[in-house]
């Protein structure tokens, strides 16, 4: 049986948490068509991942290890793993759909000739074929199409960060295949010249969530203080992410994240359908908008049609009473 | 420079109804509009060419409706436009699309190929790399900036948590962020002659070098097996009312029970 193969994303040094997420549906999935679930790791000196890794419930770990893969490269890295994919021939693969992980997907699947299946929130095995089959949505996150790879393709699929649940470390017992690609200088391509990055926050995993929109003009004092009061995490809808006003990892929607808090209080947010399908999830929504036609009081269960410059700070004040 | 920029015309979103009975979606009644991310590819290869020089050509593959959109994107500032029209290319998933762009490439020629991060109908991000792959050629994705140096491209991709700064040879291809400039408005004058004079050039399969295994339906590697229509969460949607004060205690006591 040729097995489900997870890529195992790592970034500064550390594993990825979607590469977890993903990991620990493979394996599931794995048991359930009776077959193995392997981890792929690919860089240079990475033995400690590879360590790491091992903690988790999966059955081999195949560790691509080659000095040109110490920079991220999709064209390098997509040449790597097809020569592992030609040597092993896995039946499915999963990556998640991060920047790095859903390019050097791509491009292995026309090395390869696979279908893939990008962004996908659910997946599971069809019982009839013992296919992968991946649920992506679209259309702003409204609609969900079920999708199946052709016949004797490789199966890929790239997933969502956030919508599985991270695994228990289980195991320690994987077998670990070390292989070394054939690569030259030529296939790296790109040049790193600069890398600027901060600490993120998970914030599929936050507990409170206090989410900003255009109404606030790029003006977030109001609504940090009130995070902070409360113990929540400050997220934006996407215009301000575009403006630079936070990070896009705290961007909410179809091309962001989605929320699973108990609470979002949403403030000066319109309710665009791009946005909304971040916040489905969401157990309690409060919505604070000026417009009393504001869609995205359809969205929240409870909701206020004022300024939230006014509303906000009073709100604040009355928490600390 | 000669320049592609890819581009695609989207239904909104908001405005694309579904039937559940038959399981299909209905544009009809949805307005068109060129995707916005691949306006911004737009906007970035009409700066590269004002600072470098050169052509821009936009493309797109997708049925005849598509050509006012093409127009439009004359009447920003392409040079020229090329609607990839056939029945044959219907029904793709991103594999056979991405291979039929990039021999549309290699028939237009270039030197940088660019495109929209990501399309707000189906947003799978996969045709840039994808098209990239087919061409054999590097690609950045998420780029913000874009800077020409001696034969080079300094390119700015978002990444988790911040930003990169990649250099790249040419030929290369780059996917554009949504919002990362603002698309000009097209010139009044320029846009009467895209809509009167110039002519789009359509070319079907006939026109291209294609192996017809990797076109259209029968090219695709994935199917749709079902849609579903997701049930929007049952909300409460309790007005809270009141002075501002009375507004910001109900809200306080919803917020220590949660
Ligand atoms: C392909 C694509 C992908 C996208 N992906 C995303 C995504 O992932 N996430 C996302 O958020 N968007 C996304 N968008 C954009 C989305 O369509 C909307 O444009 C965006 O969500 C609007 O953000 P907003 O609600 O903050 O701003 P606006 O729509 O401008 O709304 C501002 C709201 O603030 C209210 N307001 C103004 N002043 C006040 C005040 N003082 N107090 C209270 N309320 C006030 C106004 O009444 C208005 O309703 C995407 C768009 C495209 C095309």
């Amino acid at each position: 049986m040729r097995g489900i193969w997870t890529f195992v994303e790592v970034q500064d040094g550390a594993i990825e948490d979607v590469s977890l997420e993903v990991l620990g549906k493979a394996s599931e999935l794995a048991r359930e068509k009776g077959v193995e679930s392997s981890a792929v790791i690919a860089g240079w000196q990475l033995s400690n991942i590879v360590e790491e890794t091992a903690k988790y419930p999966v059955d081999k770990i195949y560790y691509v290890e080659h000095e040109l893969l110490r920079q991220y490269s999709p064209s390098a890295y997509a040449k790597a793993l097809h020569q592992l994919v030609e040597r092993h021939k896995p039946e499915i693969m999963l990556f998640g759909a991060t920047y790095n992980g859903a390019d050097i997907a791509a491009r292995l699947a026309v090395k390869t000739g696979a279908g893939l299946i990008a962004h996908v929130v659910g997946l599971e095995i069809e019982r009839e074929t013992g296919m992968l089959i991946g649920h992506v949505p679209g259309f702003g996150g409204s609609i969900v199409a079920v999708c199946r790879c052709r016949p004797n393709v490789l199966q890929m699929a790239t997933v969502r960060p956030g919508v599985l649940e991270k695994p228990q470390p289980a195991g320690g017992n994987a077998e670990i295949i070390k292989f070394s690609p054939e690569l030259n200088e030529q296939d790296v391509g790109l040049r790193l010249v600069e890398r600027s990055v901060s600490p993120t926050i998970d914030i599929t995993r936050a507990e409170r969530v206090v989410v900003a929109g255009m109404g606030t003009g790029g003006d977030l004092t109001p609504l940090k203080q009130l995070a902070e009061k409360i113990g929540a995490e400050l997220a934006v809808t996407r215009p301000l992410a575009d403006m630079g006003a936070a990070p896009r990892d705290v961007q909410i929607g179809s091309t962001g994240y989605s929320l699973r808090s108990k609470l979002a209080i949403i403030a000066g947010a319109s309710g665009a359908a791009h946005f909304v399908s971040g916040i489905r999830d969401v157990k309690t929504v409060i919505a604070i908008n000026t417009d009393p036609n504001a869609p995205i009081f359809e969205f929240a269960d409870y909701y206020v049609v004022g300024d939230l410059f006014k509303i906000i700070p009073r709100l604040t004040q009355a928490l600390a009473r | 420079m000669k320049i592609i920029v890819c581009v695609k015309v989207v239904p909104k979103v908001e405005e694309v109804s579904f039937d559940p009975e038959t399981k299909t979606l209905d544009r009809s009644k949805a307005t068109n509009e060129l995707n916005e991310a691949d306006k911004n590819a737009l906007e970035a290869a009409l700066r590269l060419k004002e600072k470098v020089g050169g052509t821009v050509v936009a493309v797109s593959m997708g049925p005849p409706f598509f050509e006012p959109f093409l127009k439009l994107c004359v009447a920003m500032g392409a040079d020229d436009a090329v609607l990839l029209s056939d029945k044959a290319f219907a029904a793709a998933d991103t594999y056979s699309t991405s291979y039929v762009l990039a021999q549309a490439a290699k028939k237009i020629g270039y030197d940088l190929i660019l495109c929209g991060e990501s399309t707000a109908d189906s947003g799978t991000a996969q045709v840039p790399p994808q098209m990239a792959e087919w061409l054999g050629i590097p690609h950045v994705s998420y780029a913000s900036t874009i800077e020409a140096t001696d034969g080079k491209l300094l390119v700015r991709r978002t990444v988790k948590g911040g930003y990169e700064l990649v250099e790249t040879p040419l030929p290369a291809l780059i996917s554009v962020e949504l919002g990362s400039n603002t698309p000009r408005f097209p010139d009044f004058k320029r846009k009467r002659w895209a809509d009167r004079e110039f002519k789009l050039t359509i070319w079907g399969s006939k026109d291209l070098t294609l192996d017809m295994q990797n076109v259209g339906r029968q090219g695709s590697k994935t199917d749709v097996i079902d849609l579903r229509m997701l049930a929007p969460t049952e909300r409460k949607r309790i007005k809270i009312e009141g002075t501002e004060e009375e507004i910001a205690e109900k809200l306080a006591s919803i917020i220590k029970e949660t």
